[in-house]
């Protein structure tokens, strides 16, 4: 049992890491942006191809995969998304299946569709047990070093947040942005590089989570459900809102997958909409804090 | 108690029908036969014309952003399958019964829709549909999960016309299917009630202040919305004798949303005309590249959205200015 409850803060972690810059980036521009998951296959798949054609280390892909979904954050964000701004939703969610459904197709036809596989190096393999009889914790090291580098980044983000100039302004960006531009802050720049960490990180959090999830060019589409229920549910104004529900989430998926296969990912589903007929505005969002 | 006021006269004006669409009908059901090699896409067109209108009448009058309406034509298709298997093959008693579980399923969902902001009713709709999905696929003893729902036999329409091989039956029969459910539509957002949807849709909180009964009017349309949902998901397995799990894909609802969007949003016509051009567009396509064609579907999405409809399908405006409609 306790080791279910492990995997599923491991998992947690990955989709918090995964969604985190989809609810900055949702909270500052109000921007329904379908296509984030693309940015996380995009890393993904630059781990995979570093380590398999170039055979470079696990732990140098990762910086690689951040800085690669960064870049093509950044450049999406210049020329084609930043227009979309201020149009109405309907045109934001077609605009950004288009993205999803060319990333997919272009995967597809670079890559092929087969599930990609990352060889992990032979200090992740292994696997630690503590404990004896219905309390055995049995650790996975992989899953151990996920955890470990999402709480760093976790412990980072919040540091950067609400400790740097720039976490200042970003949070004076989030919380109205037009006032925030009127006190001399570039709201645009702001934006532009928030955009690209975000994709970053969901490129990061696609190398990690390529050997726990899958990777195969149908990864945007899959995982764009989890991705907004984690922002959605948790709300777009902190980062403590989305790293719960996204640990919420992981465990509730984890175990539903283990006690009760039969139903599958149907719990989640359920959970979902009942938190969000319940409070729509999401769980954890402070009240007044919504527009 | 005759006088009627300005308001009357304009909703009337509109709900008139017009000289073309005495023309336009009497063609389109003649359609299959004058080309009875294509009555098969006739039919798939008619379909999912039909479908198209139905989220026409939530997205596009009513301003809900849905992302799962494929939900409610999963649901009419499978209970219209299972019906037939099961209870009876009468087509038509099957059509009325699927139309009526979606429009059950519609009542209960729309509870979910009316609080919240567009992401929060993206969401909820969209887990709706692969709640859906998760159930047909595990509930494989009723529906035959991932295989489909197989089997399916059609009794002849009315008792007389059996299906054929060739569709020329299915596509009379969806058509005649799109063209009353398309009359009663026209006259439901013609009547003083789909101007109270239009105009939740354009100021909600304006809307509820002048004293429109905001949620049921939500609640309403969308349980109407999913009955003929349903509807069209009954025809689709009627007339191909087959339901399977695609029903329920979130690709069907993002098609039908971009059929809209290629047709006109708030306007019933853009409907059929979207489905007719995303049909052929789609069979052109994927004719040329049978497994990439998602990806000039994609760009095509990105370019409408960035061009703007207008711009794209309206040549006059090609040479001028950017046009900042719709931008502070």
């Amino acid at each position: 049992m306790l080791t279910i409850f492990f995997d599923g803060i491991a998992y947690g972690m990955l989709l918090f890491i995964l969604a985190v810059g989809l609810s900055v980036t949702m909270g500052l521009m109000n921007f329904i942006n379908l296509a984030h998951g693309a940015f996380a296959m995009v890393g993904g798949y630059i781990t995979v191809l570093l380590m398999q054609r170039l055979g470079l280390p696990f732990l140098l892909c990762l910086p690689a995969a951040f800085a690669g979904a960064a870049l093509i954050g950044a450049v999406l964000e210049r020329t084609l998304y930043r227009p979309l701004y201020h149009r109405p939703h309907l045109d934001q969610v077609l605009f950004s299946i288009g993205i999803v459904f060319m990333a997919t197709a272009a995967v597809d036809y670079f890559i092929g569709s087969t599930q990609q596989i990352i060889q992990l190096p032979e200090w992740l393999k292994g696997r630690t047990e503590l404990g004896s009889g219905n309390w055995i914790l049995g650790m996975g090291h992989y899953r151990l070093f996920i955890i470990a580098v999402c709480v760093a980044l976790t412990v980072g983000l919040q540091y950067v947040l609400s400790r740097t100039r720039f976490g200042s302004r970003l949070r004076a960006a989030v919380d109205d942005q037009r006032v925030a531009a009127g006190l001399g802050i570039n709201v645009n720049r702001v934006f532009l590089s928030t955009f690209a960490v975000g994709s970053g990180l969901a490129g990061l959090g696609g190398a990690l989570g390529a050997e726990v999830l899958g990777l195969d060019p149908n990864f945007p589409l899959k995982f764009m459900v989890y991705f907004l229920i984690v922002v959605a549910v948790g709300g777009t104004s902190s980062i403590s809102g989305p790293l719960l529900a996204a640990l919420l989430l992981g465990i509730a998926d984890v175990a539903g997958k283990y006690y009760i296969p039969k139903l599958g990912a149907f719990i989640v589903y359920t959970l979902m909409i009942v938190i969000l007929v319940w409070r729509p505005q999401g769980l954890f969002v402070r009240q007044g804090a919504s527009k | 108690m005759n006088v009627q006021t300005k308001g009357q006269l304009s909703l009337l004006g509109a709900s008139r029908l017009k000289a073309w669409e005495w023309v336009l009908w009497p063609l389109l059901l003649l359609a299959p036969l004058i080309f009875p090699s294509q009555a098969l896409i006739i039919n798939e067109i008619a379909i999912v014309a039909l479908f198209a209108i139905s989220l026409d009448m939530i997205l596009g009058y009513t301003g809900i952003v849905s992302l799962g309406h494929a939900a409610f034509f999963g649901l009419g298709g499978y209970a219209a399958g299972l019906l037939a298997k099961h209870v009876s093959a009468d087509p038509l008693t099957g059509l009325l019964a699927a139309a009526a579980v979606s429009a059950a399923a519609g009542a209960v969902m729309s509870l979910t829709i009316l609080r919240g902001n567009d992401l929060t009713r993206l969401m909820v709709t969209l887990g709706f549909a692969l709640i859906l999905y998760e159930l047909a696929n595990k509930l494989d003893g009723l529906t035959g999960g991932a295989d489909g729902l197989q089997g399916v036999t059609m009794g002849p329409l009315l008792g007389r016309f059996e299906f054929d091989l060739f569709g020329r039956t299915a596509a009379l029969y969806s058509l005649s299917v799109l063209l009353l459910a398309f009359v009663v539509l026209r006259r439901v957002v013609h009547s003083p009630y789909g101007a109270t949807l239009m105009a939740i849709r354009d100021n909600r909180l304006r809307a509820q202040s002048i004293g429109i009964p905001v949620a049921s009017r939500l609640a309403s349309v969308y349980t109407l919305a999913a009955g003929v949902a349903g509807l069209a998901g009954a025809l689709l397995t009627q007339t191909t004798g087959f339901a399977s799990l695609d029903l329920f894909d979130i690709h069907r609802s993002a098609d039908v949303m971009l059929m809209l969007v290629i047709g006109g949003t708030g306007w019933l016509y853009g409907g059929i005309f979207g489905a007719a051009v995303f049909k052929v567009m789609q069979d052109v396509l994927s004719n040329i590249t049978p497994q990439y064609w998602t990806f000039w579907l994609g760009l095509f999405l990105v370019v409408l959205v960035l061009v703007g409809r207008e711009r794209l399908v309206n040549p006059r405006l090609w040479l001028r200015g950017h046009n900042t409609g719709g931008q502070p």
